[in-house]
């Protein structure tokens, strides 16, 4: 704990911010206590559970097991960024509209897996969207809302690209 | 479950709309509160030193060098703890767990000694620096070993006083059983003389977690003059109590704040990590926060393990005339719930069947494992695990219709319940046939041929819900007329919140959307006994519209009181205008819901045992692989009697999640156990159902019923889907395969050990 502590410059959520992180610091960490951002939250702290997903340079990561200083010139997005105002991200309202979650905990770690799944492939049947979120857990097991979720996300997508 | 009208946003019928969720925006935006996430000024992070040995005397705590560690504020062990809490034991059955292990540890993993830091990373440090000895004592983990009391895990009883059928087990010594109940119908060994058929079989069940994934956490900001406790609490009723007894204090002196729950399941229910964040705060004098890792979650709270011998006497024509049925729960080191879970789940252990000659014996057992509470059922899955498995077995030997033979014994609307309570509004029946229709069970079924085997089964249940509980709910009208429910039911993602505002829309005439509801606060929700058991929507149901009907009929009397011609329809608002010359007042609504209630006598015999019964029941069906033993499940059927469904996509989710939970629990979850020390104590190695896991046809189903005594008709859902899934399972493999395992969890490995010592080639052990 004595180690010294390194300045990191990246952006996030869009804009440029440093942190001064210690070698031992992980992203939940940082954003929990230098950025007040809790979307990102620890809870297997084994990168098992997703639910500290956050992503880096557009590639979903664990959070939980992320260092910090890796982050120095990347660009992260958290789960608070995709909200504009008075306007949820078509992943979001699709969570809402499928009832995609119970208690929540975990939700945000799917809104942004889904998301990150859009992003990659535009129209993903059952089988690549089940193959994506393997890794995120939800006690709650609403997992097949959650299916029905990334379906009308990618449908809600669609119809805004090309409308 | 097609009424999905989520658009629809005018008053009127507020109830059976599947409105979302009131806090889904927050969730979706990562902006929900929960207590493991909060922060407060001036806060310390507290550590937990743990018990490396499952029973044994403490000889010494040597935490010098831990508070050597630059940066730690403190380290304490119960010897401090007793300096601010002279009696720390707390608990809501028996006052028997200490807030620090205090003379003896009972079980691995029990908390002994505690570092603060404001730097988490310190504290946790600083743990690694702490020395404990122990003199190890013999220790037990069976729950019928235990029984025998060969193997002491405390020295005397010390039952709570708060139920007061347990104060004869006062100061108790020599025994493990934390209570016995026991139930007598009838001449059952007259009736076992005369059966023409008996069949006895035993069943067990393993110790598996809650694993909610927020992890347990209690942040305590103790003042001279009071204290105040944020905490992922299902009863904060409970812990407000409990804290003020602890301090000798008045009730209105402790204040307990509950935000969302990141999952609960049970295991956030009683009092948890709140007495020790308590004790730490008056310590340190600074607000203490006690925030658990995932691996801390297993020396915690778990289900309780079970082992059920059942036996049953059939007349010659195949009618259950006993059945006999003896009950062992492993509670492990302290009681919690459980005498609780022993004696209200062993009211209805004989099953769904109407059954003259019953005799039931349920035990409470102390072990040395980490304690046992209520996990999603209150012990009620794992009865339903043996008495449908051994229905089925029974079925099968007599070369019975597994169907056709519970519908002979079914017990049956106005008939006599083992307890006595005759059954009323529980769709037994109905659920039964609808799940026998969705499974086209009297038509041929293709098992397979070759490697692959197919088999389906199904399982039913009844549930008494836990009685006699109050319910306290405040509806508050404001003086623009806009409303606000002051209830202290927790929101854990049942949707409890949106049922409430519902209901309250339903009474006032107004959008659910536009009600209020605030998050639990002792200092302004008034009291509930705690969110357990399928019991919120129908008892603080009952108290949130009997406050919504109080507060419309006070409007009628404004209304009266100021002219208002009959009929009139005139806004709210206008009418405290008038009232107060100015937008000023308010209108407040109380209600208060405790249902009747006739406690067991003696032979555990009441002719009320419950306001309503839980029904509910699964069907599956599956594949099995001859050659690795693997087991997949291709159709999971839920239908469950709810009444009046409230919000009909919440109650869809409720039950689907719920069985696909249980679904763990029957086929993979198992906390594994050596001489007391848990062995895979990580999400790495304790694996959940993943997305993976859910079968590809899924069905939850509601039948068409009404509550009549429930609230717009509607009664409890949560743990509704668990009942019947782990034995429709066991019947489906035993229909494919025709082996039957009688231990969960129907891992591949145990199916295929049956297969080969069905074939008389018996694998080896490991």
């Amino acid at each position: 704990m004595t180690s010294a502590a390194r300045t990191i410059n990246f952006t996030l959520n869009g804009r440029p911010v440093t942190a001064d992180v210690k070698p031992h610091h992980n992203v939940v960490e940082i954003l929990q206590t230098q950025f007040a951002l809790f979307g990102a939250r620890e809870s297997c702290g084994q990168g098992l559970c997703g639910c500290c997903t956050v992503l880096v340079d557009g590639r979903p990561v664990s959070g939980c097991l992320y260092l910090a200083v890796f982050l120095d010139g990347a660009s992260v997005v958290t789960v608070e960024s995709l909200a504009a105002p008075g306007k949820l991200d078509p992943v979001q309202e699709a969570f809402i509209e499928c009832g995609a979650f119970q208690c929540g905990y975990c939700t945000p770690g799917f809104v942004l897996m889904s998301k990150a799944l859009l992003e990659q492939t535009a129209d993903p049947d059952d089988e690549q969207i089940r193959d994506y979120l393997a890794g995120n857990l939800c006690r709650c097991a609403a997992y097949p809302e959650i299916e029905n979720a990334v379906k009308l996300a990618a449908r809600k997508s669609t119809a805004g690209s090309t409308g | 479950m097609a009424n999905l009208n989520t658009t629809a946003a005018q008053a009127g019928h507020q109830v059976g709309r599947s409105l979302p969720r009131l806090e889904a925006r927050e969730k979706v935006t990562g902006r929900a509160e929960y207590t493991h996430l909060m922060q407060l000024p001036g806060m310390l992070h507290a550590k937990i030193f743990r018990s490396t040995v499952a029973h044994g005397r403490i000889k010494s705590v040597d935490v010098s060098e831990a508070r050597k560690v630059a940066g730690v504020y403190g380290v304490y062990t119960c010897d401090d703890v007793r300096t601010v809490i002279p009696d720390p034991y707390y608990g809501p059955a028996f006052h028997d767990q200490p807030i620090l292990a205090l003379g003896k540890v009972h079980y691995v993993g029990e908390p002994v000694a505690v570092v603060l830091a404001a730097d988490p990373h310190i504290a946790d440090q600083a743990v690694q620096q702490i020395v404990a000895e122990y003199d190890e004592l013999p220790a037990v983990f069976d729950e019928v070993e235990a029984a025998d009391n060969k193997v002491l895990v405390h020295d005397e009883l010390k039952p709570a006083g708060t139920f007061a059928d347990l104060k004869h087990l006062k100061g108790r010594k020599g025994t493990n059983i934390a209570l016995d109940f026991r139930l007598r119908r009838g001449d059952i060994d007259k009736a076992f003389a005369s059966a023409a058929h008996v069949f006895e079989h035993t069943f067990r069940t393993q110790k598996v977690l809650h694993m909610a994934l927020e992890p347990y956490a209690s942040i305590a900001d103790y003042r001279d003059d009071g204290v105040t406790i944020h905490s992922g609490a299902q009863g904060p009723s409970f812990v407000r109590t409990e804290i003020a007894r602890l301090l000798g204090w008045p009730e209105n002196r402790v204040r307990v704040k509950v935000p969302y729950l990141g999952g609960g399941y049970g295991g956030k229910l009683y009092i948890k990590m709140e007495a020790l964040a308590v004790a730490l705060s008056m310590l340190a004098r600074r607000p203490v926060k006690v925030a658990l890792t995932m691996e801390e979650q297993f020396y915690t709270i778990t289900k309780h393990p079970s082992t059920f011998r059942i036996k049953s006497g059939l007349d010659k024509d195949g009618k259950i005339v006993a059945r006999k049925c003896e009950v062992w729960w492993n509670g492990g080191a302290y009681a919690d719930v459980g005498p609780r879970v022993t004696q209200k789940s062993g009211f209805t252990a004989s099953g769904p069947y109407d059954i003259d000659n019953v005799s039931i014996d349920s035990y409470a057992l102390y072990t040395n494992l980490t304690p046992a509470g209520a996990l999603r059922g209150f012990g009620i899955p794992q009865l339903v695990w043996a008495y449908e498995s051994h229905t089925d077995m029974i079925a099968r030997a007599l070369k019975r219709d597994p169907l056709d033979f519970r519908k002979q014994n079914l017990l049956r609307e106005g008939r006599p319940q083992a307890t006595g309570t005759i059954l009323k509004d529980a769709a037994i029946e109905k659920v039964l046939d609808r799940i026998a229709e969705r499974l086209n069970w009297s038509q041929p079924f293709d098992r397979g041929t070759g490697v692959v085997r197919r088999g389906r089964g199904f399982a039913v249940a009844l549930k008494a819900v836990i009685s006699p509980t109050t319910s306290v709910a405040i509806v508050n009208i404001a003086g623009d007329g806009s409303a606000t429910l002051y209830c202290g039911t927790v929101d854990m993602g049942q949707g409890s919140d949106t049922a409430m505002a519902q209901m309250v829309g339903e009474v006032l005439d107004m959008p659910a959307e536009s009600v209020r509801v605030v998050p639990r606060d002792t200092d302004v929700t008034p009291y509930d006994m705690g969110t357990l058991g399928s019991r919120s929507l129908f008892h603080m149901g009952h108290a949130v519209r009997l406050a919504a009907e109080d507060a419309r009929d006070k409007i009628a009397a404004l209304r009266h009181e100021l002219g208002e011609p009959a009929g009139s329809n005139a806004p709210l608002g206008d009418l405290f205008r008038k009232k107060y010359g100015m937008q000023a007042g308010n209108i407040v609504g109380t209600g208060t819901y405790k249902p009747d209630y006739i406690p067991p006598d003696a032979s555990g015999l009441t002719t009320n045992a419950t306001p309503f019964w839980m029904v509910a029941g699964s069907g599956v069906e599956l594949e099995v692989d001859i050659e690795t033993g693997h087991v997949r499940i291709t159709r999971l059927i839920n239908v469950a009697d709810v009444g009046r469904a409230i919000n009909p996509r919440i109650v869809e989710t409720q039950l689907s999640g719920a069985s696909i939970m249980q679904l763990g629990f029957s086929m993979f979850e198992k906390m594994h156990i050596d001489g007391g020390q848990i062995t895979n104590a990580s999400l790495a190695d304790y694996k959940i159902p993943g997305i993976h896991d859910v079968p590809p046809a899924m069905e939850n189903i509601t039948v068409d019923t009404t509550q009549e005594n429930g609230p717009f008709g509607a009664k409890g859902v949560g743990e509704l889907a668990t009942f019947g899934v782990s034995p429709a399972i066991a019947n489906a493999i035993d229909d494919a395969v025709g082996v039957r395992l009688t231990e969960l969890p129907l891992t591949a490995e145990s199916v295929l050990r049956a297969l080969r010592a069905k074939d008389n080639q018996p694998l080896g052990e490991e």
